[in-house]
């Protein structure tokens, strides 16, 4: 297949239709609006393909949740402030037990913040989000052709585990262009008795997360745990790079592991032993493959575009295992290599510097 | 024997759990009535709402989804755009379409979504416990207007089925209450009429219906009717709002 | 290998579209490439950047902070821009409308009079095609019939004057610089 040209954002459109995606509803928000621009150009080209610029984040997700329900892959896409208001939808996702696919392309926050990349919303998109127990799956891509590539398994395993996936990237890898080889979509298996379409003659169906019975209610949190059980013991992944003589681990995902590896080459050429360890799917998050590394290695640094979030889950993986360093550019600031080789070269070097996070 | 009354086959063998003298339990009754005339049933979806009638599944039977408070129209929406051909009721009380769920509400009116809204205005938050309401009249009084509702501080009952009639993407709606026989049929006709606008592709179409809600008015079912006919009406006046095929409808046969 | 360049402007100079066809040019060239355009607010108020990573490696950050290249077509974007560049980097100048002298001097300055070229030539359009010639001749990044190639398919235009003529804006501004 071709190598084409094309921006993070158009690239999680192009791959959505790809995989089969009919439905997308957003409301702008820089810096994912090329994607419902593609959408309203090409989704509307295919039969069936039904693209609404909603009045809202909230009615967006809102329109999600029904499209879902009527059997189509359905998506919609948004950043920061957008992604608060839809945790409404994506908790009623969760809990009615739907598909759907929600793009986030982090910006600086709390608050309005501003439009620059980011990765402030780690904990929000791994820990839940919305309200009530549940967890969704986040994928974070690093590059633009990992971009595309995840877009299509995000709508495969939002089928498979009845779950919201949502892709975790930031406005950077939404609006650099990289060159990029689409995959071809494996066909969709979702069985049409999760669809809702009318009773047609049998029994009518019910969709709700309404559960008012206590007793009933944690019946359902529990199968839901035990789907997500199953997620995080099938469906882990991570990248590791230059970790074989690793001396010391940066533990870094999306934007900032691409800002890692550059680090790492330079260290590299001064003769120190770094590598990374690069979460790709960040709920579930790889615990056992950094346990694996941890089994080696004493000291890892965890970096990232915030103020400490995954952070939270490397101290959960590793505690009492290994020494454990952070660095953190907060606020929409993008670090560059140099910056982060500096940082690591001191840490290196002083290594009871890497225990200063811990209790 | 000719069977002359019963159970609906839209409906479940459910006893309501409504309150007596509520207005859901008819309003109900109504929509599966009509879903049973039209010969729907196979390719309805319903979205209740939160409040009350947060359980309408366990009565309507045909194929449910719950909405998130407010969210109805726009869930109805993602429903009707990948479904066309199926037909799409959304049931919202007064707090769900004209306080939290008004943009919702209105946006999808405005876009001329083909579905049909069911909102039953009773004035009053009836399954927290009577709390006021956007549709609350002057002076009434409720857990969070004690004193009666005051303009100052609380603004006004809004009207949003005159507002909903501004907008070019409604097709029809019309104002019913449940107060009477004569009342309850002519809810029906509405009913009715709005499913029918929709599978005939008309557009937008609502009825509202002013339901009693004796529990949080602290009135007798009887009281709470009259309270509908003697006040309720003077602040939402009934009939038809608009109806913009039957007012095309004239214009050709006018033109002819 | 790894080469960053910023093209910096007013917005409707074809700041961008020079920067995507280099980019698209490295890729066909088979190297890793990123194209990062400045987007949201910063673009609102009629300047446009964009920032092209070129490197036969993996590439790590889309953001130069010290690019061995910049070309600037306007003043405002050269004061703004001159100081990120590497020392011993290549600085381009429009100079038909730039009148002001950088204040580097420890990088290789270039002044390009694009107007008075593409005027010469006959098309106005061609001014940043007479750029890029001048660009590849200084940093050889990429085989200038990849680059031509990649023109092409980037304005999707068949017709053959237009391909013509953005052949001879390269070559002029190839031959432009000694």
């Amino acid at each position: 297949m071709n190598k084409v040209l094309m921006q993070g954002n158009k690239i999680i459109g192009e791959a959505a239709i790809r995989a089969g995606c009919r439905f997308y509803a957003g409301y702008p928000i820089t810096p994912q609006n090329e994607l419902p621009e593609y959408m309203a150009e090409n989704l509307r080209k295919i039969e069936g393909g039904v693209f609404v610029q909603s009045e809202s984040e909230l009615a967006a997700i809102h329109m999600v949740i029904g499209a879902s329900a009527a059997g189509a892959r359905a998506m919609t896409s948004s950043s920061s402030p957008g992604i608060s208001l839809k945790q409404e939808g994506i908790s009623s996702l969760a809990a009615c037990e739907l598909p759907a696919v929600i793009v986030n392309m982090m910006r600086g926050g709390p608050g309005l913040g501003n439009i620059s990349p980011s990765q402030g919303d780690y904990l929000q998109a791994t820990k839940g989000g919305g309200h009530g127990d549940y967890h969704i799956i986040v994928l974070g891509p690093a590059s633009v052709q990992e971009i595309a590539d995840l877009t299509m398994d995000a709508f495969d395993l939002a089928d498979e585990y009845r779950t919201p996936v949502m892709i975790l990237a930031d406005g950077m890898l939404g609006q650099m262009m990289e060159p990029v080889v689409f995959k071809k979509p494996k066909p969709r298996n979702y069985p049409e008795k999760f669809m809702m379409k009318g009773a047609g003659g049998g029994k009518s169906k019910i969709i709700r997360g309404l559960i008012l019975d206590p007793l009933d209610m944690e019946e359902h949190i529990w199968k839901l745990k035990r789907k997500y059980q199953m997620i995080a013991e099938k469906e882990c992944r991570y990248e590791l790079y230059e970790t074989n003589d690793a001396e010391l681990i940066l533990v870094a995902y999306g934007t900032s592991s691409r800002i890692a590896k550059g680090a790492i080459k330079r260290l590299r050429n001064e003769g120190l032993r770094v590598g990374l360890f690069r979460p790709i799917t960040l709920w579930p998050f790889p615990a056992e493959g950094l346990r694996e590394l941890a089994k080696k290695v004493e000291n890892f640094l965890v970096f990232e575009m915030s103020a400490g979030q995954m952070l939270e889950d490397v101290l959960l993986a590793l505690k009492g295992k290994a020494r454990i360093g952070f660095h953190g550019r907060p606020g929409g600031v993008v670090p560059t290599p140099a910056e982060l080789s500096n940082v690591v070269l001191r840490k290196y070097n002083r290594k009871d510097g890497l225990t200063e996070i811990e209790e | 024997m000719k069977k002359v009354f019963g159970r609906p086959l839209s409906m479940k063998n459910n006893p309501f759990h409504y309150c007596a003298g509520c207005g859901h339990s008819t309003a109900h009754r109504l929509i599966a009535e009509v879903i049973d005339e039209l010969g729907i049933r196979d390719i309805t979806i319903g979205l209740p709402p939160a409040g009350c009638a947060v359980l309408a599944y366990n009565y309507f039977d045909v194929d449910m989804i719950e909405a998130q408070h407010g969210r109805g129209p726009a869930t109805a929406t993602g429903l009707k755009r990948i479904l066309p051909d199926r037909i799409i009721f959304s049931y919202q009380g007064d707090g769900d379409l004209a306080a939290i769920g008004t943009a919702e509400s209105f946006h999808a009116a405005n876009r001329g979504e083909n579905i049909t809204v069911i909102f039953i205005n009773n004035a009053v938050y009836g399954m927290t416990g009577g709390q006021m309401a956007p549709t609350s009249t002057l002076g009434q009084k409720t857990t969070t207007s004690p004193t009666g509702r005051n303009t100052t501080l609380d603004g006004y009952p809004i009207m949003m089925s005159d507002v909903l009639a501004m907008l070019p993407g409604t097709a029809y709606i019309e104002r019913c209450t449940v107060t009477t026989p004569a009342n309850i049929i002519k809810a029906k006709k509405a009913i009715r009429k709005a499913f029918q606008y929709q599978i005939d592709g008309e557009g937008f179409s609502m009825v509202e219906i002013l339901s009693p809600c004796p529990t949080n008015w602290k009135m007798s079912p009887v009281e709470a009717c009259r309270w509908i006919d003697e006040v309720m009406t003077k602040q939402f006046p009934l009939g038809v709002i608009k109806d913009r095929p039957a007012q095309e409808k004239k214009r050709e046969q006018k033109g002819n | 290998m790894l080469v960053k360049t910023i093209f910096c402007g007013f917005g409707g100079q074809g700041v961008l579209m020079m920067g995507y066809t280099l980019a698209n040019g490295g890729m066909n060239a088979g190297f890793n490439v990123t194209y990062l355009p400045s987007y949201g607010a910063e673009v609102r108020g009629g300047t446009a950047n964009c920032t092209v990573v070129i490197s036969d490696e993996e590439i790590a950050s889309p953001i130069a902070s010290n690019p061995e290249n910049i070309i600037a077509l306007n003043t405002p974007s050269l004061m703004a821009f001159q100081n990120r560049a590497a020392s011993g980097g290549n600085l381009f100048i429009n100079s038909s409308i730039i009148s002001i002298e950088p204040t580097r001097h420890d990088i290789r300055v270039f002044k390009i009079p694009l107007a008075d070229i593409a005027e010469k030539l006959g098309d106005k359009r061609t001014a940043n095609t007479v750029m890029m010639g001048a660009f590849m001749k200084i940093t050889g990044l990429i085989p200038p019939d990849i680059f031509l190639k990649s023109i092409e398919s980037v304005m999707g235009s068949k017709k053959k004057e237009v391909v013509e003529m953005n052949r001879r804006a390269f070559e002029v501004g190839f031959d432009f610089l000694k």
